[in-house]
């Protein structure tokens, strides 16, 4: 596929509502290549540019259990396997004693994949990226609230998508360049 | 947020989660100027001087630990767990009420926990690192701390994963694994503000550097709150689990005073008492010298005082039970270990701790005492003090006189032990001050979802 001109338009927008607002109607309009950008996370807002469901539960699901099933495992393996020892006439599977490691692998498999697994999901970290280049997008991480429609979407046009823009009664509509 | 939080404590008559009248811009620019453009003032570099002498203090003690080993404390047969062991507990403590705030109050939805989660969490940072050093240098061989883990060598050796003391090294690595995950995490957003904010080159480089080019994007933020609260669903039964286990070092041995089934729920009420007077040691200057009051109010500091006495009365209740069952045992032993604690040797120390923890905060359930940020301050350290002699009574009232008469002893602290304790004092202060220098103290994205504009009106449905 050619590269675009130019990476998209975005509009600027004053409240949550406003932001809100003109996600729903640009998802209506058919636009899908398009994120919404807030200094708080708004729930409604991914819902309305159509994503719906994080996939973040399940990662964190598949390290617990890594963590949990591993740590089991490796005591077991040292514990009965590779270094018998009769502490007490107890069982070399003691199993009692090897819920507490157990238990703390299993936390922190579940951490340490919610965080890699979030920032993989996000694609971070990502030192570039075009939104960057709007010199207002830098209010984005204080009281501003934007709306960028990517020109890799199938229905973009520089000047119809533009005119769209300002129909949802933006504060101002920059280009953004790659 | 279901409700705007100043408009339903208006009504209610009780101080609001934050003041009114703010903006996302106002909230934001107000806490990232403390750490951008706000001069360093001459009061944070004494404090930060303070912490900073007494971390060398702390190097000098280490140095000469390694250098003579740990006969240069006070620990001998058979009190062989001393300071170290005593301050270990203490810290470890005090880092509990951290994570309680930023998860267990995050699952509980309590927006008013959003103003004071960052810098409790960054509490529980540095104090576990405090924690941490205890019993790696109470080791003898400190260098050879790694032994600790599970890892292949070429001594063919392994743990003993039977040992609640090698459950402890898990207990105190992953809770200070997910509590640095879950500060950095929350951190994220707030340092895409802070590089979008600053004016110098360099701390737009660091920031930038930091924020790993987080955009706020809807799809990250989905992402993002989903890990969050899954981080707080993880993080809460570890808090709980990790004093537990500490309280495992002493219930699973057989000696009177330690082998008791109420250390758990004891120690980890304990460990959240602490916690939260060090919450209000550090909330009550930080608010008043930084001119938060208006995001710090009168609230958090009444809720916590709150957690403090509920927290406190449970404590107090493990005490009572502790004495019964020496009592209901009738057991030779443990009668004479609590007659021992009551009037033994060391019994002006229980009888402070007794005040301390459980007399003096009784004026807790007074709202005047509540409202005055004085009081708080004073029995915040009182508490502190009472946490920290409970720990000595338990660690050393018990070794110091078991089964044998033979083999009684006395402990007494020695220099070196004061300077160790004194320098992980130190280096907390130092670590609080560098924080709050150079990083937001309070959460500003999580500030700017308590604000009343934050809501999505229902026009927009």
């Amino acid at each position: 596929m050619k590269r675009p001109p130019i990476f998209g338009l975005m509009a600027e927008f004053d409240s949550p509502s406003d932001l809100l607002q003109a996600a729903r109607k640009a998802y209506a309009e058919g636009y899908r290549r398009l994120d919404a950008y807030s200094p708080f996370p708004i729930e409604q807002v991914s819902e309305a540019i159509g994503h719906h469901r994080s996939r973040v539960p399940l990662v964190v699901l598949i390290g617990g259990l890594l963590g949990g099933i591993g740590g089991y495992l490796m005591q077991y393996w040292i514990s009965v396997l590779n270094y018998p020892l009769n502490v007490g006439g107890r069982p070399l599977n003691s199993w009692p004693s090897f819920i507490v490691v157990t238990f703390e692998m299993t936390i922190l498999g579940g951490a340490l994949f919610a965080v890699f697994g979030m920032l993989a999901l996000n694609r971070l970290p990502m030192p570039y990226h075009p939104v960057f280049n709007v010199e207002r997008f830098a209010f984005a991480s204080k009281d501003r609230f934007f709306l960028c429609i990517y020109a890799a979407d199938p229905r973009f046009d520089r000047a119809q998508t533009e005119r769209f823009l300002q129909s949802l009664n933006p504060k101002q509509v920059s280009e953004v360049p790659h | 947020m279901a409700e705007d939080p100043t408009v339903e404590a208006s009504q209610s008559g009780k101080a609001p989660v934050i003041a009114p009248g703010y903006t996302f811009a106002t909230v934001t620019d107000k806490i990232s100027a403390i750490v951008l453009s706000r001069r360093t003032t001459l009061g944070w570099v004494m404090g930060f001087g303070v912490g900073m002498l007494l971390t060398m203090l702390l190097l000098v003690a280490v140095s000469y630990l390694f250098l003579k080993g740990v006969g240069i404390w006070g620990i001998n047969m058979p009190i062989a767990w001393g300071f170290a062991i005593v301050n270990f507990v203490w810290w470890i403590g005090i880092g509990h009420a951290g994570t309680l705030i930023s998860a267990i109050l995050l699952l509980l939805n309590q927006p008013w926990r959003n103003s004071i989660n960052r810098f409790a969490e960054a509490m529980t940072l540095f104090a576990v690192m405090c924690a941490g050093m205890f019993p790696i240098l109470h080791l003898g061989r400190p260098w050879l701390a790694y032994w600790l883990f599970p890892y292949p060598n070429t001594m063919q050796v392994w743990p003993q994963f039977r040992s609640p003391l090698v459950w402890d090294v898990f207990a105190v690595s992953t809770y200070f694994t997910v509590s640095l995950l879950f500060w950095f995490v929350g951190l994220i957003p707030d340092l895409g503000t802070l590089r979008d904010r600053s004016q110098s080159r360099f701390a737009r480089a660091a920031y930038g550097f930091l924020a790993m080019g987080w955009r706020g994007s809807a799809r990250h933020w989905k992402n993002y709150e989903s890990a969050y609260l899954l981080l707080a669903g993880l993080a809460t039964p570890l808090v709980v689990s990790v004093h537990t286990v500490v309280s495992f070092d002493f219930a699973i041995s057989i000696l009177p005073g330690w082998h008791t089934t109420i250390f758990p729920p004891y120690f980890v009420a304990g460990a959240i008492y602490s916690g939260f007077a060090m919450v209000l040691v550090i909330a009550i200057p930080i608010r008043k010298y930084y001119g938060l009051g208006d995001m710090i109010t009168m609230r958090h500091l009444e809720n916590s005082a709150k957690v403090m006495l509920t927290t406190g009365l449970v404590v107090a209740y493990g005490y009572l039970i502790e004495g019964f069952m020496a009592w209901y045992r009738s057991d030779e032993f443990d009668f004479f270990m609590l007659k021992n604690r009551m009037l033994g040797p060391y019994a002006p120390l229980y009888w402070l701790l007794i005040f301390c923890n459980i007399v003096a905060p009784q004026v807790l359930w007074s709202r005047r005492v509540r409202q005055s940020v004085g009081s708080l301050f004073a029995v915040s350290i009182t508490v502190l003090i009472g946490m920290w002699l409970e720990r000595f009574i338990i660690v050393i009232t018990s070794l110091h006189r078991d089964f044998l008469t033979s083999s009684w002893g006395m402990y007494y602290p020695t220099k070196w032990d004061w300077f160790t304790y004194v320098g992980t004092i130190g280096f907390f202060v130092m670590a609080m001050y560098l924080f709050i220098r150079f990083l937001p103290m309070i959460s500003i994205f999580e500030m700017r979802t308590l604000l009343p504009q934050a809501e999505v009106g229902a026009e927009a449905k």
